[in-house]
């Protein structure tokens, strides 16, 4: 069983998570995620490793409630346990060499996921600016901390509630035509903000990777659900990336692909909002 | 005077109305009276050929004559002397190209139902709760385990019963493997595979579930661990797909997926369970193996109204077990035969309309001996659809070759062993089952990963 040492609200639907699993936090890097199991009956999802420490043995976790598991997930307090959780998963990021500069893009929860990215970077020495983007002031989420890992932080709402208006893309093209020379762009977020950058830094030629969140079970290559294309050839997210150039991913398949289970998944979470 | 009657006792099964609408066993197994009846088919041939036949080399005259005797236990104990899982084999072994080929009643009449006796006291003896064995992990030695399916349990159960200290890792939240994600719960009751893993950890055999090895461990972490000998036994679980235009519509599945949604995450009883499967009304199963009918049985008690199979050759090249053919088309499965697809049609929304196939003629027999199908040239129409599970073939999974390098394997991806031994390329690392054959059958995993538990103590306890 895996206890949860910590849990932390970071806004109303954003909750973090510190878990006591010591093997993975021996081998985690920034890139890759985990699965869980709430419990016995549950449904494997996956989740972003948000940050590790091998000397505690923890894994944290950043999840937004949005559907049965995830509120499930929510109402585990310290002390608590999991079921079950696998990882670490996925390719770790392997960032190009020779990069000076670097834009981090978070669009809402896609933030703290990005987060670790934004922190290796920086570790290693790289420029980094990163821009994250969210409903409105109340969502925004990880500011300190990516203050500290950032050598700019821009945040933007929908709605313009922090009085910076906009969205990460309109923020992007700012900071781009403004005279800063990224290397590289690294965008997570929802598919339609990840192709909107992705299509704007084509325009100028910018390497971007993207972070695909494909619908997946296993998450270890076996049941070929998490598929994407990418420059024409089907790769598995679970095993393949989830990392991938934005460049070459086709958006518009993931989109349909991930609305799959939309009718399934709405069922259960007004069935466990009824329970509630 | 042995029982001269023609043809195997037949075995109750459910009604094909009612069970292609349930996922309860479709087979209910021999009464005591049954049992005794066809055990009494048996001649107790002297040269005893049906033994040859058996990958594990079950003693089948001896525990065929204790059924007889209504020694039913002792006939249990008498299989697991050789074979760890029979209530498993009794159920899912290919019999007719096994045990059952070369018996000799075979010649004239129907041969005895060796796998169907085997199940019968394999169950018999389950149900009256036999002692588990025993073992001490005495011998001061420490053996690891990855993957828990056929190949890994049998090479475990091996290893502990010559008191070795055996740890298992699997990479799921559940140990058995195919028997447990794959084959649906109507041919092969989970309880029953969990039992037999049971008497496992009953043996003081350890299983660490959620074990993603290759990632969490690799092998220089496990020989630090102070395991002396390792077997992979990793299984085949990457599948293959059709690479024609259209695959990645909604609708369309891996045979993987779909199963592993219905029978490991228990998808059929959802809500109940939270992982969704789609209930589907217009089905279409590429592939002739028993994992294509497996995934169209479970089409067809999801609630499906049409569930084709689509194959390229005929109903003799099938590969899937004859009794599973038999029980799909009682079903009202409709195989569609001779037909390849060669695009998957889908909506503006991206959910698939239907599939275009192609008709195929049977030519000159091909390397695997079989004929091979040649497209016939115009003969092109589409069907329609809802829903495509892709069972054409799964290869091994890659993840513990990426994790070690100095693994020697195919270009197809089956890890390189020593026929007899199991050995790979590495010193004291042993591998067996579909991870080096790539998809075959239970039995045969579980004959590699006797040979490999086999070397692997020798290799342990050498001076
Ligand atoms: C590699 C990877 C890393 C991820 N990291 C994080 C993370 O760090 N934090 C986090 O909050 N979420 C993350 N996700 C998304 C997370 O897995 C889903 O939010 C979760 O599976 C939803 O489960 P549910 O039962 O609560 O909701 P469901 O009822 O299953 O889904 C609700 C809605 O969420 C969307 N959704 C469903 N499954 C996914 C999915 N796999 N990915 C994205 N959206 C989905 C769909 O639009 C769906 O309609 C990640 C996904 C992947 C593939
Ligand atoms: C749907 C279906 C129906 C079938 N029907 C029959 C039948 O009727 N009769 C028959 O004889 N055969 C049948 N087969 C074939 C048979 O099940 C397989 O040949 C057999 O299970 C192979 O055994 P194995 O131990 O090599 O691998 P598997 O059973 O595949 O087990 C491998 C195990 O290793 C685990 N694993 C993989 N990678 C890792 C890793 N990196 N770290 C840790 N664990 C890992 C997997 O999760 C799995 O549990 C069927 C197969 C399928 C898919
Ligand atoms: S070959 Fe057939 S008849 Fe002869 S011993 Fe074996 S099962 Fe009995
Ligand atoms: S999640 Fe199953 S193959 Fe990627």
């Amino acid at each position: 069983m895996y206890k949860i040492l910590r849990k932390q609200t970071l806004n109303e639907q954003v909750k973090l998570m510190e878990i006591e699993a010591p093997l993975i936090a021996k081998k985690a890097k920034a890139g890759q995620f985990i699965i869980l199991r709430v419990h016995e009956n549950g449904e494997r999802i996956p989740l972003t490793i948000s940050d590790y420490d091998a000397a505690k043995g923890t894994i944290t976790i950043i999840f937004q409630e949005v559907g049965k598991t995830t509120m499930l997930l929510g109402t585990l307090e310290e002390g608590d346990s999991l079921q079950d959780f696998v990882g670490p998963l996925g390719k770790a990021s392997h960032f190009p060499e020779d990069i000076k500069k670097a834009a981090i893009i978070g669009g809402g929860l896609g933030t703290a996921i990005a987060y670790p990215q934004a922190k290796e970077l920086h570790r290693l020495g790289v420029e980094v600016t990163s821009i994250a983007g969210f409903r409105n002031k109340d969502l925004v989420l990880l500011e300190k901390e990516l203050h500290e890992v950032s050598d700019k932080v821009i945040i933007t709402t929908d709605d313009g509630s922090n009085g910076n208006k906009g969205f990460v893309t309109d923020a992007l093209k700012n900071e781009i035509e403004s005279g800063e020379n990224f290397d590289l762009v690294i965008a997570i977020g929802p598919l339609i903000m990840m192709k909107f950058v992705s299509q704007l830094t084509k325009q100028y030629g910018i390497k971007t990777i993207v972070s695909m969140n494909s619908i997946m079970i296993d998450g270890t290559g076996m049941c070929g659900g998490c598929r994407v294309t990418v420059a024409g050839e089907t790769k598995f997210a679970c095993v393949d990336g989830p990392d991938f150039d934005g460049h070459e991913v086709d958006f518009d398949q993931a989109m349909r692909r991930q609305g799959m289970y939309k009718e399934p998944e709405s069922e259960a979470c007004n069935l466990f909002k009824g329970v509630e | 005077m042995p029982n001269m009657q023609k043809e195997k006792t037949k075995m109750p099964e459910q009604e094909p109305k009612v069970r292609a609408r349930n996922f309860e066993e479709v087979a209910l197994g021999y009464t005591e009276e049954m049992a005794i009846n066809e055990a009494n088919r048996c001649l107790q041939c002297k040269h005893q050929p049906c033994v040859k036949g058996c990958p594990v080399m079950i003693q089948i005259p001896d525990f065929i004559a204790l059924i007889a005797q209504g020694k039913h236990i002792e006939a249990y104990e008498k299989i697991r002397e050789t074979n760890g899982l029979p209530a498993i084999c009794g159920r899912v072994c290919p019999q007719e190209e096994q045990c059952e080929m070369l018996c000799v009643r075979g010649i004239k009449d129907e041969p005895v139902a060796i796998g169907r006796l085997e199940r019968y006291c394999a169950d018999y003896a389950i149900a009256a709760g036999v002692e588990p064995l025993t073992c001490k992990c005495t011998l001061g030695k420490k053996a690891a385990i990855i993957g828990s399916g056929p190949a890994g349990l049998t090479c475990a159960a091996d290893l502990a019963k010559e008191g070795v200290d055996v740890t298992i890792f699997e990479a799921f939240h559940t140990p058995g493997g195919v028997l447990k994600y794959g084959i649906p719960e109507f041919r092969l009751p989970k309880s029953l595979v969990q039992k037999e893993i049971d008497s496992l950890v009953d043996m003081g055999v350890k299983i660490e579930t959620n074990m993603v090895m290759g990632k969490i461990l690799d092998i220089d972490d496990l020989k630090e661990m102070g395991f002396e000998t390792i077997f992979i036994g990793t299984g085949a679980g990457l599948p293959s797909f059709m690479n024609i235009p259209g695959e990645n519509y909604n609708g369309v599945y891996s045979s993987n997926e779909f199963l592993t949604r219905i029978n490991l995450m228990k998808g059929y009883k959802y809500p109940e369970y939270d992982t969704p499967v789609i209930r589907h009304k217009k089905v279409a199963v590429v592939g002739g193996g028993n994992v294509a009918m497996d995934a169209a049985r479970c089409a067809m008690r999801l609630g499906a109204e049409q569930v084709y199979i689509i194959y390229r050759r005929s109903e003799t090249e099938m590969p899937a077990r004859n009794e599973e053919i038999e029980h799909a088309k009682e079903e009202g499965i409709e195989f569609n035969l001779l037909m390849n697809p060669v695009e998957i049609l889908g909506s503006e929304q991206g959910d698939v309309t239907g599939i275009r196939v192609i008709r195929m003629e049977l030519g000159e027999p091909d390397a695997s001996g079989r004929r091979r199908p040649v497209p016939i040239k115009g003969s092109e129409f589409d069907i329609e659809l809802d829903a495509v599970v892709v069972a054409i073939g799964q290869s091994p999974n890659p993840l513990m070759r990426e994790a070690t390098p100095d693994l020697k394997t195919h270009s197809w991806g089956g890890i390189i062993v020593d026929e007899e031994t199991g050995a790979t390329s590495i010193e004291g690392v042993y591998a067996g089952g579909d991870s080096v054959s790539g998809a075959a059958t239970v039995i045969l995993a579980m004959g590699a990963g006797k040979a490999a538990a086999k070397a692997m103590l020798e290799y342990m306890t050498k001076e």
